[in-house]
Formats: C-alpha cells, structure tokens, sequence
C-alpha cells in the first residue's frame, strides 16, 4: 500500500519528528517501497498461530522491594539540555 | 423525561511498596524535585526495567479481596505518548492481559440495602512524574520523583447509577486498600486518584449514551459534585436536542463545573505493544494461596463480627468498620474498659470522633489513646464518675492532663455515693425552697427536675444521678 | 605486537615480554597513524587507556588479573561508560558524556580488560553498512571504497586493521555477523540473553544482544567468556550458567551434523560466495563432521517479519529522545510539540527517522493487526523452523551475507536492498539463537564469511567448531594490504 505525504505528515506527527516539507515526498516513496516490500507477509499462512513476542521462553523475575538507589541529580542534570531549581524545563505546557 | 446516570471509575491507587515498580528508587512523598528519580526513571539510554516482587503481590492482595480473578500468566505492555513528565515517552501498563480481573465490590446504599459493583480490571502501570506549571514564567519545571511509582489501576463496570453510588463505591475501595496496607489512602498527595467516566440515557435504554471523561479529582466531595455537574450538563444537552461530545474534562472545584482539555483534537492513539524488555508475570497457585493467607479480616467480615460479638446496630457496625484503624481502635477501648461494647461504641463515636474532627487529626493521632479511653470508661462502668462528669474528664485528658484516675483524683470528680451525703444535700435543698416543696406535693410533680438540678448542683455534679433520683422522691414524698 | 592474537598477547604479558602499558601505547599509535584512513574510532580515550593500562600491569605484577587483564580492546560505542562519551553513532547524543557503565562495560572493567575507544557504528545500530552514522562512514580495510558492514562496522574494521586485538559488538538482525564477514574476522553474537542488555543502547529490545568480535574464535571465546552471565538488572538475561568457552574449543568434530538449509543457498547468493561455503563444509567433512541437508522453510519471510517487528519496537525506545533530560535539543522552541518535533527531527538520520515511522505505522490504530501482529505470527513460524532443524542437526551452516563487501553509497539510495544484505542473519535473531561468523575465503580479493547457528546456549559448540576449522585453514589469519 503506498503512503501519501499526508500520511507521512500524520505519521510524522505520532512520531513527533519535524520533516521538511520538500523531504516529504522521499520518505512517502522510501516508506511504500518497504511496506510494499513487508506486505509479503500476507502471503504466510499464519492461521491459528499463538504471536511470538518474545525469543526466549522464560518467565518475568521479580526484584525484592528494597531502595538501593541514592540521590544523584546532579550527575543526571549536567547532561540535561536545561535545568533549574532542580526542576527540568520544558516550554510551557497549557493544559 | 426520566434520565439516568451511567457511572464507571477508575481509580488510581498508588501502591505502599518502598521502591518503584521497576527502579530500585524510593517512593517516599516530598524529596526535593529529582532527587528519587534514577537512570531508570529517568528513561537514560540502555536501562532496564525489572519488576518490583511486592507490588505484585499487593495486586494479588487487592484480586483476593475483591472475589477477583487472578491471572496466573500477565503481560506488561507499552503505551505510547509524548508528555514531559513520561520520560520514556511511554508507560509501562498492563493492557491485554491484566494481573487482576471480573471480580466485585458490595457497596451499601442509604437504605440499607448492598448493591454489587463490578470490578472489570485492576492493572498494575507506573507513574509518571509531575509538571509544574506555576513556577516559571514561561517555562514549565519537570519533576521525576514520582515516575515509576507503582498505581494499581482499578476500572469498575459501569454498574453506578448515581454521584451517592460513585462516592459509596470510593469509599469502599478507599477503606478496602488501606485494610490492606496495599496504598496509603492519601487522597492529598495523589496516592488515590479518581477518573469518572459519566453518561446519561433514558430510563429504560439498554444502550449506553455519548460518555465523558472526568480526570483526577481528589477527593470523595469533588467526586459527587463533578459528576452530579457533569449529569446535569448532559441531561441540559439532551433536553435540548444537542449531542454529547466524547472528550476529557477537568473537574473545576473552584468553580464547581467540569471544562473540556484544551489540548489538541486528536484520536489518541497509544499504539500498545508487549513490552519487550519484560517478560510475561508467570504466577502459581502455591504463591497466590500465601499471599491469600496474608489478607487481612475485610471490612465486610468485620463489620459483621462487629454486629454479632458486640450486639451493635449494623450502622454503627459500619461506622466502626470504616477504617481499619478505627475498628482497631474500637476494638481496643473495648478491650481495655471491659465493659460495654456499646458504651465504648458511643464514646469512640460521639466524643472521640467529634474531638478528632474539630482538630483535624486521624484516629491514629488522637492524643487519647485506646487504653485511655477504655480506662475512662472503665470509671463511668464502676461508677465512679458519672457520665456527664466523663467529658469533663474527657476533655482534661484530650488536653493532656493525665489519665482519666488522675484527673479525676486531683480534680476530685468522684461522684458521691453515700446515701447520707446525698440525703444530707437533699434535706439542705428542700429547706432552701420550701415553697417548690409544697408546690411539688400539691400536685406539681413537675417540679421534680428543678430539685434534681439542685442537688446536681450542690453536688457539683458528683452525686450519683440515680441514687439522687431514688432519694429525692422519698424525701419529697414527704415522710 | 598487533599480529599477536589476544591469548598470545595474554601470555606475552605474564612472560614479561611488554608490558600492557607498551601494548595500548602501540595500540593507540596505530589508531593515531591509520585510522583517519578506516574512521572506525568515534572516541579515543587514551588517557583513561593507559592509567587503565597501568593499573593492568600493576595486577599482573602481583600476579593477579585473569586473561584478559591488560589486554585492550574496542569498544562499540553502543555501551555505555561512565564519563565517557556514548554517541551511538548519533546525532542526537553527540553531547552525551553516559553517566554509568554498562553491565559489560564493568565486566570487562573488572577484568582488567583496556578500553582503547569507543568504535563507529550505523546510528542508533541502524544499518547494514556504517553509511548512516553521524560521524561518517568507515571504511572497509580491505579496499577503503567499500563498506566493512554495519552496524558494528567500527569494530569490525578496528580488529581487521589491527587497530584492536578485540571488539564488543551487538547484533539485532546481523549487525556483528555481517561486518565481521565483510572484514575477514570472527564475529560471534551469543543467545539472546547471555549477554546482559544494561546499558546497552536499545535499538529492538526482543532482538538486541551483544557478542564479541576479533581475528580468531579463540579470541572471541576469551572476550565472549567475560561479557556473558546472568544480571538482575536485566529482566531478560538468562539465570544460567555460562560454559567454559576455552575448554570447549579443542573437542573432536567427530559426528558433528552440520545442517544446510536449501533456502539459504537459491537465488540471490553469488555464485562465488557458495563455493566459499561449499569449501568450508569441506573442510569440516575432513574434520569428521557430516552434512544434512536441512529446510528452513519460512526463512524467506525473515527480513519482512524483522522491518515489522525491529522498527516497532524502535519507534518505541527511540521516544525517549526527546531533548529534555539528555541528548540533543533544537534551538530556541516556541512550544512543547516545536521542542519534541525540531529536537528529533534534527537529532536523528534519515535511517533512523524512516524506521521510527514504519514502526509507528505498524503500531498505529488499524494497522496493529496486520502488521505488527502479523510478524509475530510469522516470527513464530521461523523459530519452529529451526527448532524442528536442531532435532536433527547439531550446527546449521550458510553463508552470512549474499555478497562480499559493496562500494559506498551503492545502497544507501534503496533501502530495501539495504535490508537484504542482511537475508542470511536475521532468522537468527528472531529465533534469538546464537550465530556466527568465521572467515572462509576471498572473493576478488574481499573476504567472505561463513555462517554458523547453534541451537540456544550452544555458544561452546559454536566457538568450538570455527576454532577447529581455523586450526586447519588460514583465512582469519590474512590482514589488509596497508595495515600489515
């Protein structure tokens, strides 16, 4: 199924990437090329098939409750982009 | 026209585990902004997620509780959206296959009767962080302490028909998780949170109306009020011909209404998917049953136990049984008077209660204890003190005073009981009123409560109010 | 010193032949004098290189240290280190100086092991040949107009120019086989779940894992035994023990059933590159080994069920990218969604960009079904495929990629072509079982690769049978023309 650069701009959006306006029509026909290309998939016969997400066949572990982690902020927030009070900052949201 | 509500809640109870969920960072409220968010709350490139054993089981506490069914293979999955305070730019939840689900609530109504509400899920999810909006101009601050906390989030059927309903069917819940010690209660703090999804539709449709959404309104009076706003709003709709929208809106309790999120009008779509990095909670019918010999005596058994052993009204029964703490409590003054339960029912929730709101404070902070209490009881039980005399002493103690023996040595309350005492007060009484006296004996009985009052009086309260009585009448009589 | 295998170098340094400060400084002067030909170092950390060279020789002098104390080694730059800049190959964390260590980063830490660097790499591990990094392309050693594959192309050009004795890799659909085929070295990417995934830089979590990259399977057993073993920290890692690589290494082929699946030998492999496997099964034959002709029938489907399921997933970690707490954010933005869209749209490539999209399709309402589950159905079939394989073989063997190395920007235009280099690898990994690739010829002077798989934890067996078809052939002995 070929994309339009309509669903580009809408996937781009999910995605929250900024794609200049004269790139849209390449990722249209780069993402159709490979959804074409992934659709070969319909053809296997996949009826009654239990979905496999996971490789390997083992069960979740479960960590004891206990608070090992100490307070390291500041080693965190000098690689923030911007930080004050603390606090990490983004423009202001409106809800 | 006849309308009727239809109600579902989803509440989010944040779990009492020490760490989060994945993280091995604290849950304690109030840190300093970022201080308990660590490279795994944070979202830091190539950490991972290993699940926390406690808030597991404290799901399977809540199933076990609520007559659920426990899923014995779960899966966590992502849910996927851009928000500052989702470092991950997703949530891990629960999505197809919950920890917890069909299960059931019985809710009282104010008649006395009990209404089963469904439970359709309760999932375990993490938290996200907080945004600050207020305290820059500009910009807003980000806060990660709270990511990663663990919230059991508990979606009910839409079987509530009322605010009332909605509020009882809180309430149950409320009371349910602290029983359980599964989460804190503190509705002030977040760690109990409700969204409300309301509809309306004709009495006697079987289809459900346009529903909408109402988010996080923290407290049990907010709740009614925002959904008795948002029935109004949508009969007001109908009446008038319009359509429901489906949306989200914000409960607005300064303004007691609800408004739509502004945000942008876009179809939400998560695009859940089976988290990788965790794999499918595998749990055994061996560990299900330990955790199910943990629970501890639920309120509807207790409240109950409290009708049977105590011989109280099923109301007060209820009252008692609210809280854990306070049927605790309860429990301990009847211990320690040894009296009776009923006396120790009035006091716990007369007295005591009313003390505890005017201040403020839980039941936990009481500065009179259980064993205080019993012990003043005790007094009024033995005579000792009369009832009346009881809140003075009451009230001493409340203060600080000392137990209810010392106030009542060191204030000498100890009521008189020595008949001569008591005639002696009366005798003084009916010289002082001669008049009253042969008013009363010509007819006027009436005047019996001046004379009691009198002799209470004299008394400064201490005669025995019965013995008074007794005496009184014989003496008026006039022999 | 650089022709030395990494054992050999062991022993030279408990010998008292030089010391592992003389190592890493000749190490350091050849990335110094050669590497601006290869690109194949993002960071260099030669101070921290010798200071841990240092405290190498100190533990060797006390007689302390295991075989891989004071030994340097590559790093891809896919792991975190602590202070160390991580870039992923990235734009995006250009700037991002990792505030932890991974788990194999400490492992080999503790065992005494010299990180040299952190190695070139397709951004975010996305690509099959190091054309889609933010620092540039490497360049294959062999013939430096051609790609050394990807996404571990940095390593696996470090090792074959001698730059390395050793490299760390990951692979998600071929990305340490691929470039070690394509540089003539061994390269073994371990089940999935013996190498811990902390902090190791997600590109499909269900897929990921690292393994280990040098000139011999020796080389990489001694690497390979370090890096793997259980961690708590890893949901997904295997609670088991790890076999001893080393004692593994010299057993009998005897018996050996080596499996050749018909798909991987149709249409779409060059000629020459199935007499390069054709020999090799030839070689393991006079070593008493046996061939099966085995049949993996929904190998076909492996490459479309992996551009389902690798990008879903990577649209997923990748959101974390967000130009908030880390990494790149854009210029002056007017609003939340100016923040998140100019932050990733500028921090990432165009590779990364496109992946992140199909996989947001494929998620997206509607789509779900037939896609994203689709693929795991699928993704079910192929894991039966080689699970009913290994009730009768012991080993599967084939090619590891259809072609030697290609030019650049011979397909950095078509991206399904691209994919398709990778034909042979990716079953692997949607199975999660262990692979490989050893050196096994030369075709127009560039080296070729044979695969081998072996069923889950049967690393051992792996290494085992490339070190005794190494034992009886030279291929990964031969080094590029200019990096002698």
């Amino acid at each position: 199924m070929g994309l339009k650069p309509s669903d580009v701009e809408g996937i781009a959006h999910l995605a929250r990437l900024r794609i200049a306006p004269e790139d849209v029509p390449r990722y249209a026909q780069d993402l159709s090329s490979i959804l074409a290309f992934v659709e070969r998939l319909e053809a296997a016969d996949t009826e009654g098939v239990t979905p496999l997400a996971h490789p390997l066949d083992m069960a979740q572990r479960l960590r004891p409750d206990e608070v090992t982690e100490t307070d390291q902020r500041e080693r965190f927030q000098a690689i923030a982009p911007r930080v004050e009070q603390g606090l990490y900052l983004v423009p202001k949201v409106i809800e | 026209m006849e309308w009727e509500a239809v109600i579902g809640l989803e509440i989010h109870a944040q779990l009492a585990t020490r760490s989060k969920i994945f993280s091995a960072a604290s849950t304690a409220y109030g840190a300093p902004p970022n201080t308990q968010a660590c490279a795994v709350d944070l979202g830091l490139p190539g950490v991972l997620p290993v699940l926390n054993a406690e808030a597991v089981r404290m799901a399977v506490k809540f199933g076990l509780a609520t007559h659920s069914n426990i899923a014995r293979r779960s899966v966590f999955a992502r849910k996927n959206y851009f928000y500052p305070d989702l470092p991950k730019g997703y949530q891990i939840s629960q999505y197809e296959l919950p920890i917890v689900y069909d299960g059931w609530l019985d809710i009282e109504l104010d008649e006395g009767e009990t209404k089963r509400i469904g439970i359709t899920r309760a999932h375990l999810e993490e938290d996200a962080g907080k945004s600050l909006h207020d305290a820059f101009e500009d910009m807003t601050g980000i806060d990660l302490n709270r990511a990663g906390t663990p919230l059991l989030e508990i979606v009910s059927e839409p079987d509530l028909r009322s605010a009332r309903e909605a509020v009882a069917y809180m309430k149950k819940l409320h009371a349910l998780v602290r029983y359980l010690e599964i989460c804190d209660g503190n509705m002030q703090e977040g760690s109990f949170r409700c969204d409300a999804n309301v509809s309306v539709r004709r009495r006697g449709e079987h289809r459900f109306g346009t529903r909408t959404e109402i988010k996080n309104v923290n407290s049990f009076r907010f709740v009614e009020r925002a959904i008795n706003y948002e029935i109004e709003r949508q009969i007001d709709i109908l009446e008038s011909g319009g359509a429901v929208v489906q949306e989200t809106r914000l409960y607005d309790s300064a303004r007691d209404e609800t408004r739509s999120m502004r945000t942008k009008e876009e179809a939400n779509d998560y695009r859940y998917f089976p988290e990788p990095d965790l794999l499918p909670l595998v749990l055994d019918d061996a560990w299900i049953e330990e955790v199910g010999q943990t629970l501890p005596e639920l309120p509807d058994a207790k409240k109950a136990r409290f009708v049977d052993d105590y011989g109280l009204s099923p109301y007060d029964a209820g009252v008692l049984t609210a809280t854990r703490e306070l049927a605790d409590y309860y429990e301990a003054v009847v211990a320690a008077c040894g009296g009776t339960a009923k006396l120790a029912a009035n006091w716990v929730m007369g007295e005591l209660s009313g003390a505890l709101n005017k201040a403020g404070l839980e039941i936990g902070a009481s500065p009179v204890t259980a064993e205080a209490l019993g012990g003043l009881l005790r007094r009024i039980e033995d005579n000792t003190i009369s009832g009346k005399i009881a809140k003075q002493v009451f009230e001493a103690m409340w203060a600080g005073e000392g137990d209810a023996d010392q106030i009542i040595d060191q204030r000498g309350l100890r009521q008189i009981t020595d008949p001569a005492a008591i005639e002696a007060m009366i005798r003084e009484v009916m010289e002082a009123n001669p008049k009253q006296v042969e008013q009363y004996r010509a007819g006027q009985e009436k005047l019996f409560g001046f004379f009691v009052g009198q002799v209470m009086k004299a008394s400064r309260g201490k005669a025995n109010p019965a013995q008074v009585n007794a005496a009184l009448k014989q003496l008026l009589a006039g022999d | 010193m650089h022709d030395l295998s990494a054992a050999e170098l062991a022993a030279g340094l408990r010998k008292g032949d030089f010391t592992s400060q003389e190592l890493t400084r000749h190490f350091l002067d050849r990335i110094g004098r050669l590497d601006e030909r290869l690109n194949s170092f993002i960071t260099v950390t030669a101070d921290q290189a010798l200071a841990e060279a240092a405290a190498a020789d100190r533990r060797l002098a006390a007689g302390e240290g295991g075989p891989l104390t004071g030994i340097p080694y590559a790093h891809k730059d896919i792991f975190c280190t602590d202070g160390v800049r991580t870039s992923c190959g990235s734009r995006m964390l250009d700037d991002f100086i990792a505030p932890y260590d991974a788990t194999v980063t400490e492992r080999l830490r503790a065992a005494g092991a010299v990180m040299l660097g952190k190695t070139n790499m397709d951004e975010f591990a996305m690509g099959s040949s190091n054309e889609t990094s933010y620092y540039g392309p490497v360049r294959n050693p062999w013939d430096t107009d051609r790609v050394p594959g990807g996404s571990s192309g940095g390593s696996a050009a470090a090792v074959a120019a001698g730059l390395a004795p050793l490299a760390t890799g990951t692979d998600t659909g071929g990305s340490i086989r691929q470039p070690a085929a394509l540089c003539g070295i061994t390269g073994i990417k371990p089940t999935y779940g013996r190498v811990s995934r902390w902090g190791m830089i997600a590109f499909a979590s269900s897929l990921d894992q690292g393994g280990a990259m040098a000139r011999s399977a020796e080389d990489c057993a001694l690497l390979l035994q370090a890096m793997a073993g259980f961690d708590p920290r890893d949901s997904t890692s295997a609670e088991r023990p790890v076999d001893d690589y080393l004692a593994a290494l010299a057993r009998p082929l005897e018996g050996l059933r080596v499996g050749l699946p018909r798909e991987y030998f149709g249409e779409g492999l060059d000629p020459r590159m199935a007499g390069v496997v054709e020999a090799a099964v030839g070689v393991l034959e006079g070593l008493g080994a046996q061939r099966v002709e085995i049949s993996l029938p929904n190998m076909e489907l492996s490459v479309p069920t992996y551009y389902i399921v690798a990008p879903a997933e990577c649209s997923s970690n990748l959101s974390r990218y967000d130009g908030v707490r880390f990494g790149y954010r854009c210029q002056d933005p007017v609003d939340l969604e100016d923040l998140y869209k100019r932050s990733r749209g500028e921090g990432f490539g165009a590779e990364v960009k496109r992946r992140i999209m199909i996989g947001t399709y494929a998620l997206s309402a509607g789509y779900y079904d037939a896609y994203y589950l689709k693929a795991q159905q699928v993704r079910q079939l192929i894991v039966e495929d080689f699970r009913r394989a290994f009730e009768s073989v012991d080993l599967v063997l084939g090619p590891t990629s259809p072609t030697p190395a290609f030019r650049l920007g011979e397909k950095v235009d078509d991206p399904v072509t691209m994919y398709l280099s990778d034909i042979y690898t990716i079953g692997v990994n949607l199975a999660g079982l262990p692979g490989m690739s050893v050196p096994a010829g030369f075709i127009d002077g560039l080296p070729a690769g044979v695969q081998l798989i072996g069923n889950y934890f049967d690393e051992a067996r792996l290494l085992n049978v490339a070190h005794r078809y190494q034992q009886a052939t030279d291929w990964h002995r031969r080094t590029p023309e200019g990096f002698a």
